[in-house]
C-alpha cells in the first residue's frame, strides 16, 4: 500500500458506510487504541482480508464496528471464544480480540486463562481503564484496593488482578502493558503481539475520566493522561526501584516473549501426520 | 424418516452417539468444538479421533460449554460446517449463544442427549426434560429449529437432517435426543455419498461492495460468506440493520425480528418432519417422539391386536410444532395419547393445536426410567 500517515492513514481503514460518530467519550483511550491498532496491521503489511477483529461487549466491543476488515461483536466475556473457533478454522488469519477489562477478566477470565494455557495464535488486546465503563462506572477486577466506584462508595476492599502475571502464570506466549500515553511503543507491541505466534496479550492502560476519574479525584482526560505518563514506567527503570517507589508505579514493557507454536499449527501438523499415515 | 432414501449399503453396529458422529461428518462438518458430559461424552470423544483424519478437519476441547458454542460460531462465521454435543446442565451454559447464533444467523447444530433434571440431576438416566429448553431457553423471541430421534438410525439420518436445515436456513438446529438412544447399539446403514442430500449454505456472487450481509431475499436467508474469503461485513449479536451495523430504529428492528421468523415459519413443510403409523383409520392417536415412540409403536400394534383403532404421530420435528399433521390425525381422533419423560412439555404444544376439540390423555414419567410399551397399551385401551 502507498506510504500514508496520520489521519489519511487511519481513514483508509475505517468504514466508510458506518454511521459516525462513534460511542466513545470525548478524551476517552479507546480510540488511541484503534489508531495504534490500524498502524501496527499497517506496518506488518497485512490485507483487510487477512486480520478478524474480534470484540466482547462494553465501550471496547463498539471499537469493532467502526475498521472495514472482517469484524465479529460477540457475548460478554466470550469473545476469546469466538476467536478460538475462528483461528481454528482459518489458521492463516490474524486473529486479534479486543477486550475490556471486565470483559477479559471477570466474566471472561476462565476463558483468558485457558487461551493463553492453549497457546492459541490469537493476539489479546486487553483495554483496562480499571472500571466498566458503558453500565455506568462500577468496579472492576482491575479496579485498585481502595479507589471508588458506583458500587463501592467506601472504597474497594477486594484485591485486584494483574493482567500481566495473571497472563505470564498462564503461560501465554507474549506478555506486554503499554498505556495510550505511551503511543509509539504501544504500536510496537501491537506489532510484535501480531506477528508473535501463539497466544500473545498487550494490557493497555487506558483512561476512563467519565465513569473511574470523576470518582478518584482525576478531573479532567489530561489528569488522567498525566497520570499514565507520571506512574507508568519502563520495567528496567522500575526493577531499579526499591520497594516502597516500586509500590506507586507500574511497568510496562514487554514481559514474556516466547516462540512456542500456537495450538492450531500444532493441531494442523499431527492431522497432517495422520492423514499421511492412514 | 421423512426423507425417503433408496439403496443402502454399509452397515455397521453402532451406539447412538457414534451415529450422531457418522451422520455429522457425511454432513460435512470439519468442526467440533465443546465440553464433554454424560451422557453425550462418546459424540465428543470420537470426533476428537476422526476429525483430525479427514481433511480441513479441526477439534478442540474447550474449557467449558459456553466456550464450546462460542467455538462452534467462530468456526461456523469462518465457512466451517461445525457441532456441538451436550446434556442438560451444559446446554443451558449455552443458551445466551444459542440466541446470538439465532440473531446473527449462523448455522450450526448443538446435539442435547437429554438426562434427568433439575440442575445436575441424573447424570445417565434418560430423560425429555429440555423439550421448551430448546424452545425458548435463550432470552428474546426467536425462530428455532428443534429435531429428535427415536433410534440409532435415526440419530444418523436427523443428525445429516439437522446440519442441512442449518445451512439452508441459516440458523442454529437442536437435535434432542435421550439417554437411552444414544446408548443403545444397533444395526444401522451408513447411506452411499449419492443417496442422500447435502446443502450447503449459499455465499454472495455479488461483488463485495454491493453485498448487504441481511438484506431481505426472496427466501428470507441472506447468502453468507466466510470470514476471510473478501467480503468485509461486521457481525454483531445487537440488533442490526440490512448492513449488520448496530440499530434502534424502529422499522429496522422490527424488520429483522419478523424475518428471522418469516425465513422458517413460510417453510414449514420442508421443516416439519413426522412419522405417521396406522393413523388412517386411527380412533386414538399416539404423538411421541423420542425413544417413547418406540414403545409407543409397540404399544399400537399391541392395542390394534386387541380391537382398538390406534396409530401413532411420531415427531421428528418438535419445534416449530408440526401442527398441520397434529390436525389432521385430529380430524378422525376422538383422543390424543401424549407420552413423554417429563411433566408434560410437549402436551401443552398438542393442547394448544388441540384447543379443546377432542381429548389429550398425558403419560408423566420422571422417574429416570422409560414409558414402557405396557404402560401406554394401558391407556389405550381405556380410553
Amino acid at each position: 500500500m502507498v506510504d500514508m500517515k496520520g489521519t489519511q492513514l487511519i481513514h483508509e481503514y475505517l468504514r466508510h458506510n458506518k454511521k459516525f460518530p462513534h460511542v466513545f467519550c470525548a478524551g476517552c483511550g479507546h480510540g488511541i487504541v484503534l489508531g495504534s491498532l490500524i498502524r501496527a496491521i499497517h506496518g506488518l503489511g497485512l490485507s483487510k482480508d487477512e486480520v478478524c477483529v474480534v470484540a466482547g461487549i462494553g465501550c471496547s466491543g463498539r471499537l469493532a464496528a467502526y475498521v472495514d476488515f472482517n469484524t465479529v461483536h460477540t457475548t460478554h466475556g466470550r469473545a476469546l471464544t469466538f476467536a478460538t473457533g475462528i483461528k481454528m478454522a482459518k489458521p492463516g488469519m490474524h486473529v486479534i480480540v479486543v477486550m475490556g477489562d471486565g470483559d477479559s477478566m471477570a466474566i471472561g477470565g476462565n476463558h483468558l486463562i485457558h487461551a493463553a494455557r492453549r497457546n492459541i495464535g490469537v493476539t489479546a488486546l486487553i483495554l483496562n481503564n480499571n472500571i466498566y465503563g458503558m453500565t455506568g462506572g462500577q468496579c472492576s477486577p482491575t479496579t485498585p484496593s481502595g479507589s471508588f466506584s458506583m458500587t463501592t462508595p467506601m472504597g474497594q476492599m477486594e484485591q485486584s488482578f494483574d493482567c500481566v502475571e495473571l497472563c505470564s502464570a498462564a503461560k501465554a506466549n507474549y506478555v506486554a502493558r503499554g498505556t495510550v500515553f505511551h503511543v509509539k511503543k504501544l504500536d510496537q507491541m501491537i506489532m510484535d503481539g501480531i506477528s508473535n505466534p501463539g497466544f500473545g496479550v498487550v494490557e493497555i492502560l487506558t483512561p476512563c475520566h467519565t465513569q473511574y476519574g470523576r470518582k478518584n479525584k482525576y478531573r479532567t482526560p489530561v489528569d488522567m493522561y498525566k497520570m499514565l505518563k507520571k506512574d507508568v514506567i519502563d520495567i528496567e527503570r522500575y526493577n531499579k526501584l526499591s520497594e516502597a517507589e516500586k509500590a506507586k508505579k507500574t511497568p510496562s514493557g514487554v514481559f514474556v516473549q516466547k516462540d512456542e507454536p500456537g495450538l492450531e499449527e500444532k493441531f494442523y501438523e499431527m492431522a497432517a501426520n495422520c492423514q499421511g499415515g492412514a | 424418516m421423512a426423507r425417503p432414501r433408496k439403496k443402502r449399503n454399509k452397515e455397521i453396529f453402532a451406539l447412538g452417539n457414534e451415529a450422531v458422529v457418522e451422520g455429522a461428518l457425511l454432513a460435512g462438518c470439519t468442526f467440533y468444538g465443546g465440553y464433554p458430559i454424560t451422557p453425550s461424552s462418546e459424540i465428543m470423544e470420537i470426533m476428537a479421533q476422526r476429525l483430525p483424519l479427514i481433511p480441513n478437519g479441526s477439534f478442540v476441547q474447550m474449557e467449558d460449554e459456553i466456550a464450546g458454542l462460542g467455538s462452534v460460531i467462530g468456526a461456523s462465521l469462518a465457512g466451517r460446517k461445525a457441532m456441538t454435543a451436550t446434556s442438560g446442565p451444559g446446554f443451558s451454559l449455552m443458551q445466551e449463544h444459542l440466541g446470538y447464533g439465532c440473531i446473527t444467523e449462523t448455522p450450526l447444530v448443538i446435539v442435547n442427549v437429554m438426562r434427568g433434571g433439575p440442575s445436575t440431576g441424573l447424570p445417565t438416566s434418560p430423560a425429555q426434560g429440555d423439550v421448551q429448553q430448546a424452545r425458548w431457553g435463550t432470552h428474546g423471541d426467536h425462530s428455532i429449529i428443534v429435531l429428535s430421534a427415536s433410534n440409532v438410525q435415526e440419530c444418523l439420518d436427523n443428525t445429516i437432517e439437522a446440519f442441512n436445515l442449518a445451512e439452508k436456513y441459516r440458523t442454529p438446529v437442536i437435535l434432542l435426543i435421550d439417554e437411552i438412544t444414544a446408548h443403545t447399539r444397533e444395526k444401522i446403514i451408513i447411506p452411499n455419498p449419492d443417496e442422500f442430500e447435502v446443502f450447503n449454505r449459499i455465499v454472495p456472487t455479488m461483488p463485495p461492495e454491493w453485498y448487504k450481509p441481511y438484506e431481505e431475499t426472496v427466501r428470507g436467508v441472506p447468502p453468507m460468506p466466510s470470514i476471510g474469503s473478501g467480503y468485509r461485513f461486521h457481525v454483531t449479536g445487537l440488533t442490526h440493520d440490512t448492513n449488520g451495523f448496530p440499530t434502534s430504529r424502529p422499522d429496522e428492528v422490527r424488520e429483522l425480528n419478523e424475518r428471522l421468523f418469516r425465513k422458517i415459519d413460510q417453510f414449514l413443510h420442508d421443516v416439519q418432519l413426522v412419522d405417521e403409523v396406522d393413523t388412517e383409520d386411527a380412533d386414538v392417536v399416539v404423538i411421541a417422539y423420542g425413544t417413547v415412540a418406540r414403545s409407543a409403536e409397540l404399544a399400537v400394534k399391541q392395542a390394534r391386536d386387541l380391537g382398538v383403532k390406534a396409530g401413532l404421530l411420531k415427531l421428528s420435528t418438535l419445534f416449530p410444532y408440526p401442527r398441520k399433521a397434529t390436525e389432521r390425525v385430529m380430524a378422525k381422533a376422538h383422543t390424543l395419547v401424549v407420552p413423554e419423560m417429563n411433566m408434560g412439555q410437549m402436551s401443552r404444544e398438542v393442547k394448544r393445536v388441540n384447543n379443546g376439540q377432542v381429548s389429550v390423555r398425558t403419560i408423566n414419567k420422571v422417574d429416570g426410567q422409560i414409558i414402557t410399551p405396557a404402560e401406554i397399551l394401558k391407556v389405550l385401551t381405556r380410553v
